[in-house]
């Protein structure tokens, strides 16, 4: 079976993140790593290759120093990665985003399109949607659990009124959550032999996607204006040296809590 | 016209998307849109909430609550009522279907809005972006103009109007009705309630096994509280689901919160927020969670916790 993982770079979650109040794009020039949540994704499509065989490829959209931080996913044990970089793609929303990964996914033709729960920047969980939408493809979203024949794929879905479980022929595109698996942590040998596994970097014109229909020009929605959040009250934030749980003891009293 | 995506289980509209539907009709002519059983008898109750008309649909295709079929009925719609703009109330399934309807129509969406208004008779909404820590106003280039309301965002308010409900077609694409529901299962609740509790233990991953969770019961028992959970252990089998806090488990508003190895994603973010006091225990110092708790406690809750109940014991006992 052969398995494509929708991975992301993001800024680092040490990092203090912001909005270039010039470009009014989020400031992706500081420490960056792979999107904490598509490891699941990673995870969940390293295994079910483990149990029947198959190609694990991940697609992504991003700037060039991308690959550093996909180079942790094929270390995880990932074959192969395929970058879509390409200046006329920086700023693209939804509809752009999902165009081009549509393009790079069609490509690919694989029988499994795995994303993650959420970037942790855009923080939108709806990527998947639009994509299985352009590929024409069944969709299961928020799935924390995953089983496969080989023919179709079945999975457990959480959603506000208890659990659903889904089933889809493949082809098709899964949206997986963060509590499907526990993510490996990449072997030495896994970080070694990273380096050298095939690694693309693709244009918009390898593609076939037109300049104007990604990046800024291809995008529906715009920023008009960054403003600073409700301002929130008093906050305390202490280091626990052995006496945390007095100090909490002792607020919850002043505070009438207790 | 702005159509409003009215999400209905068992017959009932969900409060979110009447809260949209209110917004809406503050902003222009509204109307809005219930798919699936039931859903021409379900329409009826949007005029009262200031629609002026609602659309109805209900095909086989719209039985079970997926998506992509949605994705169908509500683009032939905007086609036959050249809507300019359709708004949902945040929800797993209204999520699938709006990202799906962007793709469709090559139209915007914006996501997580927490209010809508009308700027020089343009639609703009606000939404708060990283983690809360920014305010972000967007707009939309051409329409349609599609939108995601953060669930519990918007009051709904009923205006005691009526509206005519007019029943629609659509065709489906091939590939919208492969997915199909096999099963569905409601956990029903078991144990004190945690949406009347005045105190709330709350564990998330941090606790590393299901077993964590005997820690939070004593220290919940000692403080007379309940346990809460987030999504990440819901769904890994640790609680149970009808402790889960958050956009798709409950809202919660107790007088303090005590969020034990919890990070603080912004859907769990939105079930809790209301809390009068807000304790975190997280040993990562850059977890979300210290960006919003009144008390952030930076150290490992296995040492924390066992010594804070014995302390509330000590000092309950006194
Ligand atoms: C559409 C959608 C709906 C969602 N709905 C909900 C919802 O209703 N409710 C919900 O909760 N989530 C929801 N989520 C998931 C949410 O985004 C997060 O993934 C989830 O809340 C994370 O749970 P967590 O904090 O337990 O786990 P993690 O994010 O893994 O955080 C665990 C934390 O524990 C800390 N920790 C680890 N060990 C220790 C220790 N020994 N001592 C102290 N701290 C420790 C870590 O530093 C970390 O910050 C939803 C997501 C989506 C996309
Ligand atoms: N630029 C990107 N390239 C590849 N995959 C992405 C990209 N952005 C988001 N994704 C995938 O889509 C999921 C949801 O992202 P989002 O809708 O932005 O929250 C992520 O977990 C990733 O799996």
């Amino acid at each position: 079976m052969k398995i494509a993982v929708c991975v992301k770079q993001v800024p680092d979650a040490t990092a203090a993140k912001r909005i270039d109040p010039e470009t009014k794009r989020l400031d992706r020039s500081g420490e960056a790593a792979l999107n904490a949540t598509d490891l699941n994704a990673v995870e969940e499509a390293i295994r079910l290759k483990e149990a029947q065989g198959g190609e694990v490829v991940l697609v992504s959209l991003g700037p060039e120093r991308a690959l550093e931080s996909l180079r942790k996913a094929l270390a995880m044990g990932a074959d192969r990665a395929v970058l879509v970089a390409d200046e006329a793609a920086a700023g693209s929303d939804l509809v752009a985003t999902s165009r081009i990964l549509a393009a790079a996914l069609e490509r690919e033709q694989a029988d499994l399109v795995l994303f993650g729960q959420a970037s942790s920047d855009g923080d939108g969980a709806v990527l998947w949607a639009a994509v299985a939408d352009r590929l024409r493809r069944p969709l299961i979203s928020q799935v924390a659990a995953l089983t496969t024949d080989g023919s179709t794929v079945t999975g457990k879905r959480q959603t506000e009124h208890g659990y659903d479980t889904i089933s889809a022929p493949l082809p098709a595109v899964v949206a997986v959550s963060d509590a499907i698996n526990e993510p490996r942590y990449p072997s030495l040998k896994g970080i070694m032999g990273a380096k050298s596994k095939p690694q693309e970097t693709l244009s918009l014109a390898d593609l076939g996607v037109d300049a104007a229909e990604a990046g800024e020009a291809g995008s529906r929605t715009t920023v008009l204006a960054l403003g600073p959040p409700p301002a929130r009250g008093e906050s305390l934030k202490i280091e626990d040296d052995g006496s945390a749980a007095q100090k909490i003891l002792d607020y919850l009293v002043e505070r009438r809590l207790l | 016209m702005i159509l409003v995506y009215l999400e209905h289980h068992d017959g009932r509209i969900e409060k979110g998307s009447l809260g949209v539907l209110s917004k809406a009709a503050s902003l222009g002519e509204a109307a809005g849109v219930v798919l699936g059983p039931g859903a021409e008898e379900v329409a009826t109750t949007a005029g009262a909430f200031g629609a002026t008309k609602a659309f109805a649909l209900d095909t086989p295709e719209l039985t079970a609550p997926l998506p992509q079929p949605r994705v169908d009925a509500l683009a032939s719609l905007v086609e036959a009522t050249g809507a300019d703009t359709v708004l949902f109330g945040a929800s797993v399934l209204a999520a699938d279907i709006a990202a799906g309807l962007a793709a469709r129509l090559g139209a915007g969406l914006n996501w997580d809005l927490a209010d809508l208004e009308l700027r020089d008779g343009e639609l703009v909404g606000k939404r708060p972006a990283l983690g809360d820590t920014v305010l972000v106003d967007v707009g939309w280039k051409g329409t349609p103009r599609l939108g995601l309301v953060r669930s519990g965002a918007l009051d709904a308010t009923e205006t005691g109007g009526s509206a005519p409900v007019e029943v629609f077609e659509s065709s489906f694409s091939d590939f919208s009705t492969q997915a199909t529901l096999v099963e569905q299962t409601q956990e029903e609740a078991t144990g004190p309630s945690i949406e009347d509790a005045d105190v709330i233990v709350a564990g998330g991953r941090g606790l590393g096994s299901p077993e964590g969770f005997t820690q939070l019961e004593e220290l919940a028992a000692a403080l007379g509280g309940a346990v809460a959970a987030t999504r990440a252990v819901v769904d890994a089998g640790w609680y149970p689901y009808s402790t889960q806090v958050g956009q798709t488990g409950k809202t919660v508003a107790p007088k303090l919160y005590i969020a034990c190895g919890i990070s603080g994603a912004i859907q769990h973010k939105v079930g809790m927020q209301g809390s009068g006091t807000i304790v975190a225990i997280n040993k990562d110092p850059n977890a979300p969670i210290f960006d919003f708790a009144d008390l952030g406690v930076v150290g490992d809750l296995h040492e924390i916790v066992p010594k804070l109940t014995e302390l509330v014991r000590v000092h309950r006992g006194s």
